[in-house]
């Protein structure tokens, strides 16, 4: 999988209702398709998404083949003070890609 | 004259029961098939909500009206709440009705998240309705609907 990108405003205040925007390059292979020679092409893609704040948790998404390609989620979260994001990607198979950065609370 | 005034209603009455008893029990037989093969969006409402019948018309889902190219679909849902530590929204999930596989995404909140609204893309097979259910911390749910006609579909074949 590759690098993820992550777009976070750039200063927020304790009590700012910030969004917080991701994406991350990904076939998302739904198992229903089939290659030239009629053979099924397994299913493969993103699972599962979390994001957690200073250890806790803020977000989480259970993704299935429905997801468009190299999917893109956004959310919100209400800051509580400083701290560092941390998001998964898990992919099936269990492959997981990890982004720590920190917010900048002003 | 008046026997030809009586046979006809006598047929008619005949016709009418015919009909009746007839579309009885293609009613019947429509329900037995239903039951057999109940689509599998509303099985998946269903493993969902259980028993409980969710109020109406609460749940916003942001979709385009047409969606030229159904491998991606932009989308928003949101739940008004206060989303506080006891009365928020634990999840948000959205459902294709007519998708090879009708669940598309399950959004879990918290409440840090501050406003229950996620965004993302998604993949519509073919022009459908599209559902948001949304599971609130007290154990009710909302659910919302919307159609989106599709030009291309999104699922290849």
């Amino acid at each position: 999988m590759n690098k993820p990108r992550v777009k976070l405003p750039e200063a927020a205040k304790p009590g700012d209702l910030i969004e917080i925007k991701t994406l991350i390059s990904h076939v998302m292979e739904t198992g229903q398709r089939k290659d030239p020679d009629g053979k099924t092409i397994p299913r493969n893609i993103i699972n599962f998404f979390s994001a957690s704040f200073a250890g806790e948790e803020v977000f989480k998404a259970d993704l299935q083949p429905g997801i468009s390609a190299n999917p893109y989620l956004s959310f919100f979260m209400k800051v509580p003070g400083p701290g560092e994001f941390e998001f998964t990607w898990v992919e099936d198979g269990g492959n997981k890609v990890v982004e720590r950065i920190k917010l900048n609370v002003t | 004259m008046k026997d030809a005034q009586a046979t006809p209603r006598i047929d008619r009455r005949a016709f009418a029961t015919g009909a009746g008893a007839l579309a009885l029990l293609a009613g019947s037989a429509g329900r037995l098939s239903a039951q057999a093969t109940e689509p599998a969006w509303q099985q998946a409402l269903k493993s969902l909500v259980g028993d409980v019948k969710p109020l109406e018309g609460k749940v916003t889902l942001e979709l385009p009206e047409i969606a030229e190219n159904g491998n991606t679909v932009p989308l928003t849902v949101s739940v008004e709440s206060p989303m506080t530590a006891n009365d928020y929204v634990k999840a948000i999930h959205v459902i294709a009705t007519e998708n090879p596989q009708p669940g598309v995404a399950t959004f879990r909140f918290s409440p840090l998240s501050g406003k229950a609204s996620a965004a993302s893309r998604m993949r519509l097979a073919r022009t459908q309705e599209v559902i948001g259910l949304a599971e609130l911390s007290d154990g009710k749910f909302l659910i919302g609907r919307r159609t989106v006609k599709v030009t291309i579909g999104g699922c290849g074949g």
